[in-house]
């Protein structure tokens, strides 16, 4: 009886050390030996896993910047700036700040703006709907309003906005990842430079008609009738395609062009709300004065 | 002996309410909007300008290529302009504008009403004269028959398919050819099967147009190397692997040509078009199409001039009938909604079909419980419910594993479906987005 359990013991106590010593040395030949930076700087970021950077996860974009030598391109749009500082000391490398970016949805048709011609009743998706017809719309341009952007942002930043039924984008929340970019199958999205206190100015229109076609289906279409080229005294104007776009580097924000737009296709954010006239004007003077000075 | 194809397949009512509509002329006016891209391929490039004077059957504009068609005005007046014109689907696409003036035809087209049974042209003739007159597939794919008969180096064809399936519910334009035009469609077999060097051709018809099945039979007695094949109606035969398989017993392989199995198919209405282009010296510029729906005052099966309006169609039928809920160009299944009734025809219009609102409204959608109805619908042997979902999350890889390239978007899935989902939306999606994976590595 005594002998059984000391065999049993003995036995099993054998087995695992020979186990354990089999297991040592498999540990040892394949181990696989991971830059520690990695898991360090994957710590840095913000782990969001949203794919901004153009890599498929954090960790993938952590064994990015380990391994590159110029990390100056790179940029997690999610940690920003201060991110990405806090990785180049921690890596010994260089990195540029960049200008933070914003998603801007260049659509404002909303029901009140662009009349429903149709109706679809396929599934609740903006590609498939792309990929059927031209949309419910005279605007084969405009937003779809069937909310792909919205399913594919990671952080709950774009929304559908019930009553023009257009998506909108809370500025708290964007991080400039770029998904709803790639989602939206008309490409009426856009990252723009967010700007000094947030404030911006863009045609919020992607319609490449003809002035009347495009006036047409969508009160509020860019008719590219040139009056905000004329008005903008900083060149930051292009039209191409009876369609103004506002170059954000050389814009300086000084809304003269939203005057003068006549269909209303260009929005400025954020900016307080506007003098009386008569402040204008002398306002106006006093910037010329200023820039005559500077210059 | 009634033959069909095994696999998949469904049989929806029929609703050929139209098929006693005789073929009639309509009659051009007004502005014709004729697009340079009406086939699968390269667009055609515009030899016209601004202020020239065409007639009808005149080249206007001129293949890109060869997987492209010729394009030939369908009237004859002044050119307006090359314009972006909306399509059916509300799609812009260039297109050349001609305002009617008249009816003054190319002096070479034989406009006589007698059947010409001359059969001494050579193959190679009869080709030049099918590309020269822009000829594309009529059944609805418009791939430029003159590439479909140029038979590739190492295969040989053993017989030409003559597609008179007609399996599309409410379509009845290839019937009435069948019956009206029976002897110049048997003169087109006859010159498919000089154009390809066999001997044999089969013409497939569905048991539910026993009086087209009767009259070619009569007719084919005086022609050799015809043979009338009576097909078990079922949806969707119509399609070239389906027709194959029910009329011969072969199996097109996957990502094959149906040249692997010896077999060429030709729509009806492209077969009569090629009577008419090689032995009428008439280019492809006006076809049949069926303008139908219960609620229409009249039923009509109409020879269009290309580039019509549609709204022309609908207003000769006695307008739009109330409560329509859709319009679709083509049949039921396969077709598409019309958003834009002022897009002019096309060369592979079919149909215009009115659906009544309650018959358009889609079903509530609800989940799949994996019944598999769709999977034994699929004339493929496909696994629809598994393509939606990896369509719906965009997983391209799996759906290349899983042949989404061979789905031919018939809709049998769609329409057995209980839990009414939107499988064809998605799966047609995928196929779009994982034909660009599987194109690229060549």
């Amino acid at each position: 009886m005594d002998s059984t359990i000391l065999i049993t013991v003995i036995m099993l106590g054998v087995l695992a050390a020979t186990l354990a010593v089999v297991l040592y040395i498999v540990a040892q030949k394949f181990k696989v030996v991971e830059d520690e930076r990695i898991g360090e700087t994957e710590n840095i970021l913000p782990g969001a896993n949203c794919g901004g950077c153009g890599y498929t996860g954090c960790h993938a974009f952590a064994e990015a910047l380990v391994n590159a030598d110029d990390i100056a391109a790179m940029f997690c749009p999610v940690g920003g700036n201060a991110t990405m500082v806090k990785i180049a000391e921690y890596l010994n490398k260089k990195v540029e700040t960049k200008d933070s970016a914003i998603a801007v949805v260049r659509c404002a048709g909303s029901c009140e703006n662009r009349s429903r011609v149709n109706e679809f009743d396929g599934a609740v998706s903006c590609a498939v709907m792309a990929a059927t017809y031209s949309g419910d719309t005279d605007c084969s341009y405009g937003c779809l309003g069937r909310g792909d952007c919205v399913s594919v942002c990671n952080f709950g930043a774009i929304y559908i906005n019930g009553e023009t039924m257009l998506p909108e984008v809370d500025e708290d929340k964007c991080t400039a990842c770029g998904a709803c970019v790639k989602a939206c199958p008309k490409l009426i999205i856009e990252l723009r430079k967010k700007g000094t206190k947030s404030r911006r100015i863009y045609v919020s229109c992607v319609n490449k008609d003809k002035g009347a076609v495009a006036r047409k289906a969508c009160k509020t279409a860019c008719i590219g009738c040139a009056a905000c080229r004329k008005a903008c005294g900083f060149e930051s104007i292009l039209i191409e395609n009876f369609l103004a776009y506002i170059d954000p580097n050389k814009c300086r924000l000084c809304r003269k062009c939203v005057e003068v737009c006549p269909t209303g296709s260009i929005v400025e954010l954020n900016f307080p709300p506007r003098k009386p006239k008569v402040e204008i004007q002398e306002q106006k003077t006093n910037n010329l004065n200023s820039e005559n000075a500077t210059n | 002996m009634i033959k069909t194809f095994k696999k998949g397949g469904v049989h929806p009512p029929e609703n050929k309410i139209s098929r006693n509509a005789a073929l009639e002329q309509l009659k051009p006016d007004g502005i014709v909007k004729i697009f340079t891209s009406q086939h699968i391929g390269a667009p055609a490039e515009c030899i016209v300008a601004k202020g020239d004077q065409v007639k009808v059957g005149q080249l206007i504009a001129e293949a890109n290529g060869f997987v492209s068609a010729n394009v030939h005005s369908s009237v004859s007046g002044t050119v307006l302009g090359i314009e972006n014109v909306a399509d059916y689907q509300g799609i812009k696409k260039p297109a050349i504008c001609i305002q009617v003036e008249g009816d003054e035809w190319e002096e070479n087209i034989d406009r006589s009403p007698e059947i010409n049974r001359d059969l001494s042209k050579t193959s190679e003739e009869i080709l030049a004269k099918i590309t020269e007159a822009g000829l594309v597939g009529l059944g609805g794919a418009t791939f430029p028959t003159h590439v479909k008969l140029t038979i590739p180096k190492g295969k040989t064809a053993k017989a030409i398919i003559i597609n008179g399936a007609e399996c599309e519910p409410y379509l009845t334009s290839d019937h009435r050819i069948m019956l009206e035009k029976g002897e110049e469609l048997l003169v087109g077999v006859q010159l498919l099967k000089k154009a390809v060097n066999v001997d044999k051709a089969y013409i497939g018809i569905e048991t539910n147009k026993q009086d087209a099945i009767d009259n070619l039979t009569k007719l084919s007695k005086k022609y050799s190397g015809i043979e009338i094949v009576s097909l078990k109606p079922k949806y969707p035969q119509g399609g070239e692997k389906q027709l194959i398989k029910s009329i011969t017993g072969l199996e097109v392989p996957d990502r094959a040509l149906p040249i692997e199995t010896g077999c060429i198919v030709s729509n009806i209405c492209t077969t009569f078009a090629v009577y008419e282009a090689v032995q009428k010296n008439k280019p492809l510029f006006e076809n049949s199409i069926t303008v139908t729906g219960k609620n229409l005052k009249v039923q009509k099966n109409f020879i269009v001039r290309v580039g019509t309006p549609l709204s022309k169609l609908i207003e000769a039928a006695g307008g739009m009938p109330q409560n329509t809920g859709k319009i679709i160009s083509g049949g039921p299944m396969m077709g598409r909604a019309i958003s834009n009734t002022d897009a002019p025809t096309l060369k592979g219009s079919g149909a215009v079909l009115f659906i009544t609102a309650a018959e358009a409204k889609r079903g509530t959608k609800s989940n799949c419980i994996r019944c598999s109805k769709c999977v034994v619908a699929c004339p493929i042997g496909l696994q629809p419910f598994l393509l939606y979902k990896l369509a719906e999350l965009n997983m391209l890889e799996e759906l290349k594993e899983n042949s989404v390239h061979a789905c031919i978007e018939c809709g049998c899935c769609l329409y057995t479906c209980p839990a009414n989902l939107p499988l064809v939306d998605y799966i047609r999606l995928g196929k779009t987005r994982a034909m660009k994976l599987i194109v690229k590595p060549k």
